[in-house]
């Protein structure tokens, strides 16, 4: 940077720095104009959506949202994915943590080839077992219409325990070693020690499961078939009306009350799940 | 892996007793009883939601099915009613359009966003990172239905702006080219942002002197991004394009919404097939056999694309 004359570098770099920063702006307002339109679009009338001539609401109004919580029970809809959340996010971070402080922190029998298995398990897309996994909620365990089957199966899960083990790595053996030569038993230091350390890879981890649930659509929408089990994503699909006259004006309103607890995460959050999910493309 | 000692408690108290606790797996697994524990959950849920399902569906697809109560054996019939099936492999060919029309540009747009980025003149980082990352937290279903109203022909907004520049109204969702190129577009927007971060992660490990000495040497600032920079973020480069096939490939939400697969089935995807083979028609024990194909074409399209992408490469 500093082997060219200043002087030469800002004349002949300022329409590549224009050139980038109006690149900035397109890509930014691409990413961030269909929040906005929805958003717009809350507040229409549905006539007035369907002319589709103005941007901002000629008649604002907040009947779109009004008719959402009275007539299909949105507040229902949304402690149902918060509760699928919650459970699923909590479960998941104990049980992956558990793992992980395992194939980070001990030698044991088939450790490398288990390890490698479970790997070799995150490639799978989940449509290949969809059709048993249903037959099995179905027929065995009875669990149509419960929230179980999206919280159960994967709670302990590969990508989650990966995750934790490339973190648990660095946790100094020293610190464990200690405690087990105070006789600390084996439980009392992954939950005094390991946990506590490994917080911020939990809140990473802990926001990709919740926001995962939150916005799951395929699976949900196989095995919650009545209307008061429904989550966030399908209480949108229902609202969906006879084709040609899909009812955006309430579409529109649910889209926004799905898309805002997101936000929040990701405003305070944005952190850990930035660094969440470049965990694996670098150096995997 | 030379970083992971044996803890102290874990070994056994003393070492007369190591040779004879070879030959006794139960002492042996009792010795190793916490990190055993520890991973146990992760195995027996596979084994129950995963394994036993498999093997169930490897049994579904030899079987004729209309619901489960009658089912006949039928050998390998599903597999060839399934390889003349028009439209299952019509679905195939769907996603392998549909990834031409977006990963590509896709890939080369994030890691031409990810360069600027990283570049030191540019104000705001983070912000712009945060805005281009916003759509990866969206439910698809919320951003399908955000897209269709946009794309509608006669009342969206996209065409009344096109209008004003003079373009006739463009059929986005009514023409099965342009319903592919809607589709491409919601991918597009949706996971533009999470490739570009994943290539900025990439690109912060590669040592700025490296790039700065290229200049030096004459290079451009485009020559030394394709010489220098490109080359150093291949792993990453192949590591995200290795997630869009799989992607691709597993896409349910954004077609089921934007699209219904229409028109005339130009955007139905595998997954698509699967679901309404399930759920629709009840025909499980075919659904199960399109299930351990789709797999099969899954893994032989990711192995081609790796062998292709890795191609010359020493290592």
């Amino acid at each position: 940077m500093t082997s060219l004359p200043a002087a030469h570098r800002s004349r002949s770099e300022w329409p590549l720095k224009a050139i980038a920063y109006a690149a900035m702006v397109a890509v930014s307002a691409f990413a961030v104009f269909p929040f906005i339109w929805m958003l717009v679009s809350s507040f229409k009338p549905f006539g007035e959506i369907f002319a589709g001539r103005s941007f901002l609401p000629q008649q604002p109004t907040i009947d779109n949202y009004v008719r959402l919580f009275e007539q299909s029970d949105a507040l229902l809809k949304i402690w149902n994915s918060l509760f699928i959340a919650t459970v699923y996010t909590g479960s998941a971070l104990l049980l992956c943590a558990l793992g992980g402080y395992a194939f980070a922190k001990f030698q044991f029998p088939g450790r490398r080839l288990l390890f490698a298995l479970m790997l070799a398990t995150m490639t799978i897309p989940f449509a290949v077992v969809m059709i048993p996994l249903f037959i099995l909620m179905r027929n065995v365990f009875d669990w149509i219409d419960t929230p179980w089957p999206l919280i159960v199966p994967t709670a302990a899960n590969a990508f989650g325990i990966y995750f934790m083990r490339q973190y648990l790595q660095s946790l100094p053996d020293e610190m464990l070693d200690a405690a087990r030569v105070d006789g600390a038993s084996e439980l009392a230091i992954f939950f005094r020690i390991v946990l506590p350390t490994s917080i911020p890879a939990l809140a990473s981890l802990g926001i990709i499961f919740f926001m995962a649930r939150w916005n799951d659509f395929l699976w949900p929408l196989a095995v919650l078939r009545s209307d008061e089990v429904r989550t966030v994503p399908l209480m949108l699909i229902a609202l969906q009306g006879p084709p040609g006259r899909t009812a955006y004006d309430v579409l529109m309103a649910g889209s926004v009350v799905s898309v805002v607890p997101m936000l929040l995460l990701f405003l305070f959050l944005q952190r850990y799940l930035v660094a969440g999910v470049t965990t694996g493309a670098v150096k995997g | 892996m030379p970083s992971t000692r044996t803890p102290a408690a874990a070994a056994p108290p003393q070492g007369a007793a190591a040779p004879r606790l070879s030959y006794q797996p139960v002492a042996r697994l009792w010795r190793h009883r916490w990190p055993l524990l520890f991973i146990a959950p992760f195995f027996v849920l596979f084994a129950v939601f995963f394994l036993y399902p498999v093997g169930f569906s490897l049994w579904l697809g030899l079987h004729s099915t209309r619901g489960l109560a009658r089912s006949e054996f039928v050998g390998f019939g599903n597999f060839e009613l399934l390889f003349r099936d028009p439209l299952f492999w019509g679905s195939m060919a769907n996603a392998v359009i549909l990834f031409l029309i977006y990963v590509p540009l896709m890939t080369v747009l994030a890691i031409v966003l990810a360069s600027v980025l990283n570049a030191g003149f540019l104000r705001l980082q983070g912000l712009w990172r945060a805005l281009i990352f916003l759509p990866h937290i969206t439910s698809m279903v919320a951003a399908g239905y955000t897209f269709r109203l946009l794309l509608e022909r006669d009342s969206g907004y996209v065409n009344a702006a096109l209008s004003f520049f003079g373009v006739s109204p463009i059929p986005w969702l009514d023409d099965q080219w342009w319903a592919r190129i809607s589709l491409g577009l919601l991918m597009i927007w949706a996971w533009l942002g999470y490739n570009t971060v994943i290539m900025l992660a990439g690109l912060q490990t590669i040592p700025r002197e490296l790039v700065e000495a290229a200049k030096v040497d004459g290079a451009g600032r485009f020559q030394a991004l394709i010489r220098i920079t490109v080359p150093l973020l291949k792993p990453v480069i192949v590591f995200a394009v290795t997630l869009s096939v799989i992607g691709t490939f597993s896409m349910f939400a954004e077609p089921f919404v934007l699209t219904r697969g229409g028109p005339a089935r130009a955007t139905e995807t595998p997954v698509m097939q699967i679901f309404s083979t399930t759920f629709e028609e009840l025909r499980y024990g075919y659904a199960a056999a399109m299930s351990f194909v789709y797999f099969a074409v899954v893994v032989g399209v990711t192995i081609v694309q790796l062998a292709f992408m890795t191609r010359g490469d020493d290592r």
